[in-house]
């Protein structure tokens, strides 16, 4: 078999690739195969590796012309693009600038798209303050349920307490 | 003595330890993979400030560079640091507290990674400690976070809470039964991972293996600390269950491997780490089921760390080569289990 890449060398790695669902072959020499970015010779179980397959199947929208290529973070100067070949964010502004694209990504990996754990106290009193009364009310359901109605009067109690300092 | 493995421990039988990381970065600043020098000098040293500032404890600062190759491997072997903190050397550092029991590496994969390792089954301890770490870091970093997302690193798979919990298990009982791997696909439909400490499956090196939670967006740290531990417990049960049944029907089997196994540790001269945590293994189990009272669980849990190859280089303080290793691994247990 010759090379798909070069035609002139014999074909030695033979790789699969899975995209959108299409399973598509690719026969490269070695060395053609050391430049296709979609085979990683030194980590081949890298999990960035993986991740960049699973981006390929999150594409949402069909393809704009450049879009890829165009979309940078401000900060970092990352690519979508760049970041789809990692796996890996630049840095903390690449998640507001892809943001509009990353839903499916997290809910393949996570099956959730919305945190629900710890808020950091300087990210703002009143998200916190909201997660806290989010978690006491399904502290609230289950304590219903289990009728533990004096512990259930208690986490009222807090639940009011704490929407005062909202409002 | 690896020093973290001291101390109250529960469910020994069965858990070696519980491990409880968290993964942090700072707002705005690139991320170790793609970080240059100077990013990387500003991040470590407003770590370290933080740290320092808060009275976290008895922490000793480490870089990198200033380790030599055996040392960093052994801190590695230890589950100090981990294994990707020795890529960037150049870049990287951390902070040990003065009992080993917790971390916090600075630009790893992500800027920060706190971790409390703990032995026995001990997760919501290791939790609240390494939350209150988290805390008091809090009041001088500003940590990359998201209303909608959570806590925002460098790879999609830690986002949200950042928290990586895990347990490690010995599993002999269920091996030698031939169960473990229904087990262990079960764990991994509830959504967990698991991986043989050393190796994988039915060939995991001493028959350990570690749990840990998969996602870690969508459900509160002390969700997925409870269906970890809800989870662990459930193994625990059923190793116990196969040991209890091997002793009804194959007492007189297992005694012998189990006496053969510390037999042949006390008396050989070459071993392979490979033929030395099988039988480790053997005399782990034989402790646990009281066939074996004369020795303490926790020399067996040191041995299955010491006799690692950058350990025993280290204790040797020179670079052997691996069939020097076989002779002073074989040294170092006979000398442990004999006294
Ligand atoms: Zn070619
Ligand atoms: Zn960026």
């Amino acid at each position: 078999m010759i090379c798909d890449e070069c035609g002139k060398n014999s074909a030695t790695v033979h790789l699969t690739k899975i995209v959108n669902g299409q399973k598509n072959e690719v026969h490269l020499c070695e060395e053609c195969a050391k430049k296709n970015k979609d085979f990683d010779f030194e980590s081949p179980f890298s999990i960035h590796h993986f991740l960049s397959g699973l981006l390929d199947n999150v594409q949402d929208e069909p393809m704009k012309v450049n879009y890829n290529t165009i979309e940078k973070c401000e900060n970092c100067d990352m690519s979508y693009s760049e970041f789809k070949q990692s796996g890996r964010f630049g840095c903390s502004e690449c998640y507001k600038q892809f943001n509009n694209r990353l839903g499916p990504l997290f809910k393949q990996i996570h099956g959730h798209e919305k945190h629900t754990g710890k808020v950091p106290k300087r990210a703002g009193g009143e998200i916190r303050i909201k997660k806290e009364i989010e978690n006491l009310k399904k502290k609230l359901d289950m304590a219903v349920k289990k009728e533990e109605f004096e512990k259930a009067a208690e986490l009222r109690d807090k639940i009011k307490e704490l929407e005062s300092e909202v409002k | 003595m690896i020093k973290w493995l001291k101390g109250d421990a529960t469910d020994k039988d069965v858990v070696i330890s519980s491990r409880v990381r968290l993964a942090r970065n700072l707002e705005n600043i690139k991320f170790p993979s793609i970080m240059d020098s100077e990013q990387s000098m500003e991040v470590i040293k407003k770590v370290k400030e933080a740290v320092y500032d808060n009275d976290m404890g008895d922490f000793s600062f480490y870089s990198l560079k200033d380790l030599n190759e055996i040392d960093k491997k052994v801190l590695v072997e230890e589950h100090l640091i981990s294994l990707s903190l020795l890529e960037t050397p150049d870049k990287s550092a951390f902070l040990l507290r003065n009992d080993y029991k917790s971390t916090i590496m600075i630009n790893e994969e992500d800027h920060i990674r706190m971790q409390v390792l703990l032995p026995g089954l001990d997760l919501e301890k290791g939790f609240d400690l390494c939350n209150k770490e988290d805390d008091m870091l809090e009041n001088n970093l500003k940590f990359a976070f998201d209303e909608k997302l959570g806590y925002l690193t460098s790879c999609p798979t830690n986002v949200g809470t950042g928290l990586r919990a895990s347990v490690m298990l010995h599993l002999p009982a269920l091996v030698m039964t031939g169960q473990v791997n229904r087990v262990l696909q079960a764990v991994n439909q509830v959504g967990l991972t698991v991986r043989g400490l050393y190796g994988e499956g039915t060939d995991a090196l001493g028959n350990l293996f570690q749990i840990s939670n998969q996602t870690t967006l969508g459900k509160s740290e002390e969700e997925i600390i409870k269906k970890l531990k809800n989870i662990v417990l459930q193994i625990i049960a059923k190793e116990r269950m196969s040991r209890k049944g091997l002793l009804n029907s194959k007492k007189l089997e297992i005694e012998d491997k189990v006496f053969r196994s510390l037999g042949v540790l006390k008396n050989a001269r070459i071993l392979t780490s490979k033929e030395a945590m099988k039988l480790l293994s053997n005399v782990r189990l034989g402790i646990a089921m009281d066939i074996i009272n004369k020795l303490d669980i926790n020399t067996i849990n040191n041995l299955m760390i010491n006799i690692q190859p950058s350990s025993i280089q280290k204790k040797l303080n020179k670079e052997l080569t691996p069939k020097d290793r076989d002779i002073k691994r074989a040294d170092i247990i006979r000398e442990a289990l004999i006294n």
